[in-house]
């Protein structure tokens, strides 16, 4: 096993990791940006070392700083969290060019499954099945029209250069498709500078359905369950549960089959997400694959709450050289796990809320965990995204788990920042949540209407 | 009717969309914000044309900072 580690990241992701590699007798360094010396990743690693600047460009996301850091503490091994540098192929390039042990996919398997179009048609090669689309930048809007006969309606006008779902409208038919595909391009242009425009089939009231693979050093791959994630605000995640209620047994292991031959056939090593999309009424559903992630998620804690797994010490193992945990293989999951990000937004529009935190209580109790990156005292600054914390609840049942989110979502005292809390007390009332026959849809349905929209 | 545009938060302006003298319609974006690694579009509550333009690209803004007035 490694014996010393930096960790390129910030907050909760920063902490958390430390948390583990603390336990393991693992050396630990921090870097930061000046914004953040005071914040609790940076007290609790062994060692830290100060970044120039705040923006993520002269901080968590300088290559340069960050290998500068790693050779000056003269660690063994760089473990990047999510975001930032930790999608960055280059980046894992240099770590492992400066002799260093990468705690990560090969920068070969991020450059191919990190990019959206490499990594679909991997999918197609393996037989995993894909949304219908095109793969190329449409031509003209005769083009478009041409190409959604092969794609099928409804449709998703996306911007080629697009992302974090700007750009993106949904046609019908073909009257609606010219209008969209005009827009998008104008839109496109004037945005990205890039007019780029694809097709790809739309999936109404869809699901979030994502499976963790664990890749080992023996060159094994597994399939630790799935999460469904689909209660989300502008395409991003809000709320993660394990196992998903919305998964008959049958689509479920088609799903965890197909993330594990993908994961084989790029020879994935460590732990990485492989998103997809269910859609189709109950009996009749059915999953396209969406995107891989070759990195540590946010909503990790789920997976393993429900398999009695440490994710980051599998990285670790991986990363080392070593098989998974023996046995884990063969695990089925406990219980039911659901995680609630507390946010620095206002819970009704999901505007960025930072702040002084003047006060700060986390819930605790059985079956609670709470992975913060801040405490009392601390500011959350605009300058970087805005999770400030993971409550994550584990009961035997789904009913029973949402019983403890009910009580810790009340013991959770977030002042100063605005917060996604009262969002979440929101959600339990809801009662497709509740049932768990809830889609993509739900966010949207709850802010149906609402005069504080 | 002059609409004014004002800014709901907090932010660093990311993109600028329109300049003055261009013809919007209601929910076109005008310009998109960003905090917190979230980019916040601005859209024209109604369709007009935009007859001042405050705001460009880089600026920093305080919630009720004035971005466009549209007539």
């Amino acid at each position: 096993m490694i014996r010393s580690l930096l960790v390129a990241n910030r907050g909760e992701i920063a902490r958390r990791v430390i948390r583990t590699a603390g336990r393991l007798g693992i050396r630990t360094v921090a870097v930061h940006s000046p914004h953040d010396a005071q914040l609790p990743f940076v007290r609790e690693a062994d060692e830290a070392v100060a970044l120039a600047g705040n923006t993520p460009a002269e901080s968590y996301g300088n290559a340069d700083a960050v290998l500068a850091a790693a050779r000056a503490t003269g660690v063994e091994a760089v473990h990047p969290g999510y975001g930032f540098l930790s999608e960055n192929a280059d980046f894992a390039h240099r770590v492992l060019a400066a002799g260093l042990t990468w705690v990560g996919p090969s920068p070969e398997v991020i450059a191919l499954m990190g990019d959206k179009r490499n990594a679909r048609d991997q999918a197609v090669a393996v037989g995993v099945p894909v949304a219908p689309g095109t793969s190329e930048p449409l031509a003209d809007e005769g083009a478009a029209v041409q190409a959604a006969r092969t794609v099928g309606y409804p449709l998703m006008v996306k911007a080629a250069a697009g992302g974090g779902g700007m750009g993106m409208a949904v046609a019908r038919d073909e009257v609606e498709l010219r209008a969209q595909y005009r827009a998008v391009v104008a839109f496109a242009s004037r945005l990205f500078g890039d007019p780029g425009v694809l097709l790809e089939r739309y999936y109404h009231r869809a699901r979030h359905i994502e499976v963790q693979i664990l890749g080992g050093a023996d060159g094994e791959v597994l399939a630790l369950g799935e999460r469904n994630c689909s209660v989300q605000r502008r395409h991003q995640k809000l709320v993660e549960e394990s196992p998903s209620p919305a998964l008959d047994a049958a689509l479920r292991t088609r799903m965890l089959t197909a993330a594990v031959t993908l994961g084989r056939a790029v020879g994935y090593r460590g732990a990485g997400t492989v998103e997809c999309l269910v859609h189709g009424p109950p009996g009749q559903q059915d999953f396209v694959f969406l995107e891989m992630n070759t990195r540590l998620q946010v909503e990790h804690p789920v997976t393993e709450a429900v398999f009695g797994v440490d994710l980051v010490e599998e990285q670790l193992r991986a990363a080392s050289g070593l098989a998974p945990t023996p046995g884990l293989g063969s695990r089925t999951p406990v219980g039911h796990a659901i995680e609630f990000r507390v946010n620095a937004e206002d819970p009704v529009r999901f505007l960025p809320g930072p702040g002084r935190v003047t006060r700060w209580r986390e819930p605790v109790g059985e079956g609670i965990r709470v992975d913060a990156g801040y405490a009392e005292g601390d500011t959350v600054t605009p300058a970087y995204d805005s999770l400030m914390a993971k409550l994550v609840v584990h009961a035997g049942t789904r009913a029973e788990a949402l019983a403890v989110a009910a009580g810790a979502l009340a013991e959770f005292v977030v002042v100063g920042p605005r917060s996604t809390l009262p969002f979440h007390q929101d959600l339990l009332g809801r009662s497709e949540f509740a049932r768990g026959t809830y889609d993509t849809g739900i966010v949207t349905q709850m802010r149906a209407g609402d005069p504080r929209r | 009717m002059t609409q004014q545009i004002t800014a709901d938060l907090v932010a660093n302006v990311w993109k600028v969309l329109v300049s003055e003298g261009t013809v919007v319609a209601a929910g076109d974006t005008l310009a998109i914000l960003e905090s917190m690694k979230m980019e916040i579009p601005v859209h024209a509550d109604g369709a007009g044309t935009v007859t001042r333009l405050a705001v460009a690209e880089g600026d920093v803004l305080d919630e009720g900072d004035l971005i466009a007035e549209i007539d």
